[in-house]
């Protein structure tokens, strides 16, 4: 079980994935932004999407959970 | 000179322009977001109006807000600072119709830069040299596949309305090209509202460098000097120097006459930016774009020249002559040099926001910061991550950069990450310290 966090305090402006879909190693789950610039969260491993924290328009804190993959 | 000013913007820039506003007698109202309030300039301003919620749609962009405010205060004039609506033609028309003075160039010199297509066809009728590129929109990727065949690869791919460097990137053959026009229209229609996007050659060496212009109240345009831009990250600036290392006498002369035919050709009035590239192979210069505004770096200017810019800027608005003899070439001593220190960490320049538990800046002769934060304020996720701009100014290039050196390890900021750390690597960089280096600098420093 990977566990994705945030780097940063960040708006999730676009959520690409949703639970249960299978991802590569650097497919895109998300894309925060913060300071006027776009921040593209990735899968850093391959397996299934088994549960997503976030929404479009949420903030997220530094280092909070956005995506779990197994 | 009219009696006060609303000034449309925050941070550093705000704080900048309130200095000069107060030292003319000019009362200064400054405005202010939720996430804002705290910040010096609202302390600073002789008057801080609320204006809002955080995001910048609900407050620094809300024109229609920004000038009720600005009448309720009494403010006879507006000065818009850099980036938010300081390039929108619709909000200087605005605040003219409300019987405002607007600090700035008339609305049409505006919307004549503010399309790059429409910029370079009237650049390159003025006689101004611009690079190979689109004469019109592009209107999809294949298009964009045969403009390139066309102007040749490399390619430049950029929103037609955008700036800062968003959704801009290089392509090199036909399949990057279709990927890059996609992002950039992704990009420039989220970002700028108008998905238009234009080809322009790509020249993989080379240096850009600005130049200062002022139109005057009588009419003349007179130019104030270069600044190099070349070290960036992302397309978009982390330091700035004058004189430009990399360009002679006889290429200095050319790019400023050329800048002068630049404004003139959109009658400008004010401060304005006319940015070129240098290509440093064959040592030609081309119009890139004109900001119509005041440019975040004007302080490198302003240092060795001794001419306060945003003084000029309130005299010409007023219609008044400028404070020095416009009518032979300004005098320019010494070498400055502005490193921008943002809230982002220093190894991939993501960014930081947070709050700002110590800051203490440097000072002592040849150091001016402009800085917008203090200790105990939170830089938010709302707005750009520029927290300070360290200026120093000295006699030659190694003394402006061993200053720099000083100043950078004596300015003490904690709580978030800066890139202070990078501009202590950029000023022993070899090749930075060497003075001949180009916009490929920071990528390079972060390949090795």
């Amino acid at each position: 079980m990977a566990e994705i966090r945030a780097e940063m305090v960040a708006n999730v402006w676009k959520v690409l994935v949703s639970e249960g879909d299978r991802v590569d190693d650097g497919d895109t789950l998300v894309i925060l932004e913060s300071m006027k610039m776009e921040i593209p969260v990735l899968a850093e491993s391959p397996g299934i999407v088994t549960k997503l924290h976030v929404a479009e328009g949420d903030v997220v804190q530094e280092d909070e959970l956005i995506a779990e993959i197994g | 000179m009219f009696p006060s000013v609303l000034i449309a913007n925050r941070g550093e820039i705000a704080r900048r322009v309130i200095r000069t506003a107060r030292r003319m007698g000019i009362k200064a109202i400054a405005v202010y977001s939720d996430a804002d309030q705290s910040l010096p300039y609202v302390r600073e301003a002789d008057e801080a109006v609320y204006i809002g919620e955080s995001a910048p749609a609900q407050s620094y962009l809300d024109s229609v807000l920004l000038i009720d405010v600005a009448r309720k205060a009494g403010a006879a004039a507006v000065h818009p600072g850099y980036g938010f609506l300081a390039e929108s033609a619709g909000f200087a028309q605005a605040v003219i119709n409300a019987g405002l003075t607007w600090i700035g160039p008339d609305p049409s010199a505006i919307e004549q830069m503010g399309d790059k297509i429409r910029a370079r066809n009237l650049m390159a009728a003025a006689g101004v040299p611009v690079a190979p590129g689109s004469a019109a929109p592009v209107a999809d990727a294949e298009a964009a596949v045969e403009e390139a065949s066309r102007i040749g690869y490399p390619v430049m791919v950029k929103a037609a309305a955008g700036g800062g460097g968003i959704g801009m990137s290089a392509a090199f053959d036909d399949d990057a090209l279709r990927s890059a026009f996609d992002t950039a229209r992704s990009r420039a229609e989220r970002f700028f509202g108008s998905p238009e996007i234009l080809l322009e050659r790509y020249v993989p060496h080379a240096r850009h460098v600005e130049v200062q212009i002022l139109g005057l109240a009588d009419g003349r345009v007179i130019a104030l000097g270069e600044r190099d831009c070349s070290v960036q990250r992302r397309h978009q600036k982390v330091a700035e120097e004058t004189p430009s290392p990399g360009v002679s006498a006889s290429l200095r002369s050319r790019m400023l006459s050329a800048a002068v035919l630049a404004g003139e050709a959109v009658g400008y009035r004010g401060a304005g930016t006319v940015e070129c590239l240098v290509d440093t192979e064959t040592g030609d210069f081309m119009f890139l774009e004109m900001n119509t505004r005041l440019q975040v770096e004007h302080p490198v200017t302003e240092l060795v020249t001794g001419i306060d810019l945003v003084q000029q800027q309130f005299l010409i608005a007023a219609g008044e002559p400028v404070t020095f003899d416009a009518s032979v070439p300004v005098d320019s001593s010494g070498h400055a040099l502005e490193l921008r220190v943002y809230a982002e960490d220093p190894k991939r320049f993501l960014p930081s926001p947070g709050p700002i538990t110590e800051w203490s800046e440097p000072s002592g002769p040849g150091i001016r910061v402009d800085s917008g934060y203090a200790a105990g304020t939170t830089v938010t996720l709302f707005y750009d991550p520029l927290l300070a701009k360290l200026c120093v100014h000295g006699a030659t290039r190694a003394e402006a950069l061993s200053l720099a050196r000083s100043a950078v390890a004596d300015f003490r900021v904690a709580g978030l990450k800066t890139n202070l750390p990078f501009h202590a690597e950029l000023l022993d960089n070899p090749e930075f310290v060497s003075g001949d280096y180009d916009t490929g600098l920071v990528s390079r420093m972060r390949q090795s």
